[in-house]
């Protein structure tokens, strides 16, 4: 092993020599890396399981995708790259998707990894236990088979595009079938012990104390991942995870774990470093949302006053010093089909005060009470400032604090006046965007419907159009019309697009390698000597 | 005999304590908003109604209350605390597995607390006996008071910053050093270093009762009849303070320590958040927060019993120390 190494370090080193410009363009990971060491994270909150089909919480993703793998992966423009599947391809019709998958792949207890295998995932048990991807399953999929060993083809009953965009990890994990098959999915010890084929092996977890993964030795990319563990500390206070992380206790930071000051201090800090790439694939967004069942935000007049009434650029870079991106739609910048020229609600507290005035709404005799849940300071912050703001063109708000139980069970009920929720859009916007606003979706039972009812029949004949249309053309021309009509109609407050960032330590190398960090396999980072 | 019949009495209002502590919160704590189904979706950033309502099934959570409490009664009966919906473990072994790192927690607490309380109390209430060093008595007192005011998790915060950031003296977090892969004495010797800081941080506020307390019971006992004639009888200035005015002092400690006590066995929520220590009173928290009726209700059952353990033995030491409880009142002898 060594040997082979280190030849191959010094023939990289030869390369980089005789041509270091070729070697910048392809970045700075291509070179001298190094093998060992153990780069350190935290969890919070810590989740029940890494079993990644029961669990979407951001942290059971976190970790649960160092030891399982997807069929692909994607960059940061969202293009789709080999993981578990080396090749793929789609046919004209858009119906049949063929993947042949690597080979001499084994799971950790030494099963080889089959199409068997993601036949099973992909047929029966995603679509059994998959919080969101069974929806998109059931709705568009005709069958999946394993047509040989390392062949799998998966048959739709209608075109759908974004289908090519659903393979990353945390949306569809391959899991093994030799142990989930005929057994209770939820009560499986292997959700415990969880058995996959990624980089990391699952070690040791001590609740309510640490995570520890151990390098795969038998990892199917030869001579990967380059450390030799993983451990992710569980540390449910924010102050406590800065100062970890400051004594260089904990190596790789979601900046999402800690508050902004405290980001803004260690950005410029010395020794650290800022990643600002790898949320496109999620392009979470922030707005707020208001029940437009009831007076006042049943009128359009009224949604779009409070879009003038709340200067989103103050938000960003006031509040959150700097971090984030003010909204322009209802699509993230980073989504697939994002289109910029849709109507704008530039800060104007008085154009506010002319349309309520115009909308005839009586807002005193609407008091809104806006339901918030703790997500630190800078947002109790924001919360302050959307009711200062909204009080200041003539709304009467009260701020009422709910865990995040009570939020979604009364978002799911529709018992809200106003709230604020920040879903992911998952790359396309038929998989995270069309749920929110499509009227076929004003259900309950769930918080991340279309809760604000939201209704307009030409939107629904668009969103219909776009998620069967093969050309990403006609898509974009159809996605533009939408977001235009979304604009217009306020179908949400649109504040933020959220910019989830990574700070690390300078030596570690290669820290974010796709458009989805967040479940990166971490098979090439590696730690400088 | 009196003693067994004592104790089974005890014992018997324990149990009813206990079934009351279940059944009350049972109903408690599906009076707040949402469950765990919700919750889960709520998490997951996605889940139709189809879904919540599956694992509304899985969980029981669609049969009547009346019949999930029977059957969680005869669960707990026969020693089963269930499932936690959430995590998809026994609740037993949940608890179990944080139950270690909170007696450490709240033993090493407890004896900081009653150790240093009572000798700094003992020691004011000396320089009023004595009538020597009288400003002593003012700094431990107003000390007293300090720490008494001081919110925990501030100082918490301060201890983390003076003792590990700036002077590197002790860890920050956690219970041990994963990295390092320690056993034997060389892990114990990691798990007190890691154990200083919070235990001090949680101790500090019980100090301060302490030596009050300490020190108000000694100066009250000081001036009865038995110490002036023990003074009288020529003993030694400090035999009468340790023997015959400690000793009588400790009763209102004793029973302060069973409250005490009490409050720790519920875990120490800020204290254990602060320093990431893996202990019972998180788990109950982010039970709380999910929605896990099952590990909610398991963990109030056991810190009720350890509770309901730990007055029980107040109890008995206040027999101990002062044989007339229990035995002059329920006798009728005289005093």
């Amino acid at each position: 092993m060594r040997p082979i190494q280190s030849s191959l370090r010094r023939m990289l080193r030869a390369v980089a020599a005789t041509s270091a410009a070729l070697m910048l363009a392809a970045g700075s990971s291509a070179f001298a890396q190094t093998r060992g060491g153990v780069v350190s994270m935290i969890v919070n909150p810590e989740p029940a399981s890494m079993m990644l089909a029961m669990n979407s919480v951001v942290t059971s993703q976190y970790m649960g995708s160092k030891i399982f793998q997807g069929l692909l992966t994607y960059d940061a423009n969202l293009k789709p790259r080999p993981e578990l599947a080396r090749s793929w391809t789609i046919s004209p019709d858009g119906l049949t998707y063929t993947f042949q998958l690597q080979p001499g792949v084994k799971w950790h207890d030494g099963k080889p990894f089959t199409a068997a295998d993601a036949e099973y995932a992909i047929g029966k048990l995603v679509p059994a236990v998959h919080a969101r991807t069974r929806v998109v399953l059931n709705n568009y999929m005709a069958s999946v088979k394993a047509t040989g060993p390392l062949t799998l083809e998966i048959k739709l009953k209608s075109p759908f595009p974004s289908f090519i965009s659903m393979f990353e990890v945390g949306t569809i994990p391959m899991l093994p079938r030799h142990l989930y098959e005929n057994t209770d999915i939820a009560t499986n010890p292997a959700n415990q012990k969880p058995v996959g084929t990624g980089p990391f092996v699952f070690k040791e977890w001590r609740r309510g104390a640490f995570i520890k993964m151990d390098r795969n030795p038998e990892y199917w990319k030869k001579d990967l991942p380059y450390l030799d563990g993983l451990l992710f500390y569980v540390m449910p206070d924010a102050a406590s995870r800065v100062v970890a992380f400051e004594k260089g206790e904990v190596t790789v930071l979601r900046t999402a774990d800690i508050e902004v000051s405290d980001l803004t201090r260690l950005r410029k800090t010395p020794g650290f470093e800022f990643h600002a790439k790898g949320w496109e694939f999620f392009s979470p967004t922030f707005h707020l949302q208001v029940n437009m069942r009831k007076p006042p935000f049943d009128n359009l007049k009224v949604r779009q006053a409070m879009q003038h009434a709340i200067d989103r650029n103050f938000i960003v870079d006031t509040i959150f010093e700097g971090t984030n991106r003010a909204a322009t739609g209802a699509f993230s910048a980073t989504e697939m089909f994002y289109e910029k020229n849709v109507p704008q609600y530039p800060f104007d507290p008085n154009k506010a005060r002319a349309l309520i005035k115009e909308s005839g709404v009586d807002l005193a005799k609407a008091p809104i009470k806006f339901m918030t849940i703790p997500l630190g300071a800078n947002y109790d912050r924001l919360f302050e400032y959307c009711k200062q703001m909204m009080e200041q063109v003539g709304f009467k708000v009260t701020l009422e604090s709910a865990d995040s139980g009570t939020w979604a069970s009364k978002m799911s009920n529709w018992d809200f006046d106003m709230t604020l929720n920040l879903p992911y859009q998952y790359g396309d916007p038929a998989l995270g965007v069309e749920r929110l606003y499509v009227s076929k979706n004003i259900v309950k039972g769930s918080p991340f419907a279309n809760n604000q009812g939201y209704s307009n029949a030409k939107a629904d004949e668009l969103w219909a159009k776009a998620g069967g249309e093969m050309d990403p053309f006609i898509r974009k021309r159809l996605y533009g019309e939408l977001q235009g009509i979304l604009a217009r109609d306020v179908a949400n407050q649109y504040l933020f697009d959220i910019e989830y960032t990574t700070l690390s330590k300078s030596n570690v190398k290669n820290v974010v390698t796709s458009g989805h960090y967040l479940t990166d396999s971490m098979d090439t980072v590696w730690i400088a000597k | 005999m009196q003693f067994a019949s004592f104790v089974s009495t005890r014992l018997g209002k324990a149990l009813l304590v206990m079934l009351g502590v279940v059944v009350i919160n049972f109903f408690l704590i599906r009076l707040a908003p949402g469950d765990p189904a919700m919750v889960m979706a709520g998490e997951s950033g996605a889940g139709d109604a189809a879904f919540v309502q599956n694992l509304r099934q899985q969980f029981g959570l669609d049969q009547p209350q009346l019949v999930q409490l029977g059957l969680y009664l005869k669960g707990v009966a026969s020693l089963d605390l269930g499932f936690s919906y959430r995590n998809h473990v026994p609740v037993l072994e949940l608890i179990l597995d944080r139950l270690p790192a909170t007696l450490l927690l709240m033993a090493a607490a407890f004896v900081i607390s009653i150790v240093v309380g009572v000798a700094l109390g003992a020691l004011a209430a000396r320089t009023r006996y004595r009538g020597r060093h009288r400003w002593l008595d003012g700094v431990i007192m107003t000390s007293a008071m300090v720490l008494y005011a001081t919110p925990l998790f501030w100082l918490s915060l301060l201890a983390i910053i003076v003792f590990s950031v700036l002077l590197g003296w002790l860890p920050a977090f956690g219970m041990e050093n994963v990295m390092a892969g320690l056993s034997g004495w060389a892990r114990i010797a990691d798990i007190a270093q890691h154990l200083v800081l919070p235990a001090c941080s949680l101790a500090v506020f019980f100090i301060a009762v302490y030596a009050r307390l300490t020190r108000a019971a000694m100066l009250e006992v000081m001036g009865m009849d038995f110490v002036r004639t023990a003074r009288a009888k020529g003993v030694p200035a400090g035999r009468v303070l340790r023997v015959h005015i400690l000793r009588n002092a400790l009763l209102p400690v004793v029973t302060f320590a069973g409250v005490q006590l009490g409050q720790l066995a519920g875990g120490a929520l800020l204290t254990e958040t602060v320093f990431s220590w893996p202990g019972i009173g998180r788990l109950m928290f982010d039970a709380l927060l999910q929605r896990d009726y099952q590990l909610l209700l398991g963990i109030f059952l056991v810190t009720s019993a350890m509770v309901v353990g730990f007055n029980l033995m107040a109890d008995l030491l206040h027999r101990f120390l002062d044989p007339r409880i229990g035995s002059g009142a329920a006798a009728g002898a005289p005093g």
